[in-house]
């Protein structure tokens, strides 16, 4: 567990925020493709991701804390992604949701990235083309134990989400290139301003 | 069926039809490029062919072959119900590798004729509009062509610390025939 300033009583508080997030994640489908099939059935009541505390999908990503990357991400489609990602409060998470969210699939061509961590931070990777809804609930109490145990790559660089006015992530960790994980200010946008 | 369209073709436009047959019911016909807006003039506008319908319009890369890209057009008569596919040998030189645009016959062709543009890069002169469709704007390069590096990548977007991939775009590109889109 990284924190600050590990004392005793931040620890307890910081298992409890982290106790209390890991069962209420609000997601955000970023459904691109044929995964998308499945991840209805995940949300549905035969699976019912709701027993997890994920059921309410938010479509905006402002008001969501777990993307869930669902289908195929191409290359003209990464800085919409990025972008996506870079709107979402911390602390956040990252599901990739079958293989080509995860490595780009079968697809290894001139069009589609190999994998959304080549743009954002995966925090798991659900594999599968596509995944049953069995693998989506078992990759979700993963993200849950990787929660709990603060092992997510937000929380990693936030360090203490327990502590009061983490948000203004003055604790990022600098890349040895200068920049931070988030892009900087010019690289959020494409310098003509449109979303290719 | 449509072999009377080739007849027709064959008895108006004998000048401009390089070569006809018929394949599993398929009728084809080569056409010569500076002729080709006669006859897709012709198909469309005679009654008896009446060709009101651009199904499709793709190109074929013959890499080694001289010519080496074949515009290929899929046409479709609403009223009479047959079908024709005219072939157009394109050469891969720049100066020559062009076709003229068919989007005042067929509103239809000028996305069809982007999309060969930006993976072909064959240029439709004439065109309104020839810009890519598909690919991104800063991409570089046809991609279909088969002389297009099978693994290169030009993403227009990584993480600064993203898991490395096999990167080798730069020198597949390098090494490959593609020039850098105006």
């Amino acid at each position: 567990m990284s924190h600050d300033n590990p004392t005793f009583v931040p620890t307890m508080l910081q298992d409890a925020v982290n106790w209390a997030q890991k069962y209420s994640l609000f997601t955000y489908p970023f459904a691109t493709a044929c995964c998308a099939m499945e991840f209805m059935s995940t949300m549905g009541p035969r699976y019912d991701i709701a027993r997890f505390g994920a059921e309410f999908p938010r479509f905006s990503p402002r008001q969501a804390d777990l993307l869930i990357v669902i289908g195929t991400i191409t290359e003209r489609q990464a800085p919409v992604l990025r972008r996506i990602y870079d709107q979402m409060p911390d602390p956040k998470w990252v599901m990739a949701f079958g293989v080509c969210a995860s490595t780009g699939g079968f697809y290894q061509n001139y069009t589609v990235t190999p994998g959304a961590d080549q743009v954002i931070p995966v925090d798991v990777y659900v594999p599968g083309c596509p995944p049953r809804p069995e693998q989506v609930l078992d990759g979700l109490m993963a993200l849950q134990r990787r929660i709990q145990e603060h092992r997510g790559h937000s929380q990693a660089e936030l360090g203490n989400t327990a502590s009061i006015g983490y948000r203004d992530r003055r604790h990022l960790p600098v890349l040895p290139d200068g920049t931070s994980m988030t892009l900087g200010a010019d690289e959020r946008m494409p310098k003509d301003g449109r979303v290719r | 069926m449509a072999q009377r369209v080739l007849d027709i073709l064959q008895e108006r436009l004998p000048h401009a039809l390089l070569e006809a047959g018929s394949y599993v019911g398929d009728e084809m016909a080569l056409i010569d490029r500076d002729h080709l807006l006669e006859v897709l003039t012709l198909l469309r506008d005679d009654p008896e062919l009446d060709f009101a319908m651009l199904t499709d319009l793709t190109v074929v890369d013959w890499l080694g072959q001289s010519p080496r890209f074949e515009v290929v057009y899929q046409l479709y008569s609403l009223r009479h119900k047959h079908r024709v596919r005219l072939k157009v040998g394109v050469g891969e030189e720049e100066p020559e590798c062009w076709v003229p645009t068919a989007t005042s016959l067929w509103h239809s062709a000028a996305w069809a004729e982007r999309e060969a543009w930006d993976l072909y890069g064959v240029r439709f002169r004439g065109h309104p509009d020839l810009r890519r469709i598909l690919m991104y704007e800063e991409f570089v390069g046809h991609p279909l062509r088969k002389d297009y590096p099978q693994n290169a990548r030009q993403p227009l977007i990584r993480r600064p610390d993203a898991p490395s991939t096999d990167d080798q775009t730069t020198r597949l590109l390098a090494n490959s025939h593609d020039r850098r889109v105006e």
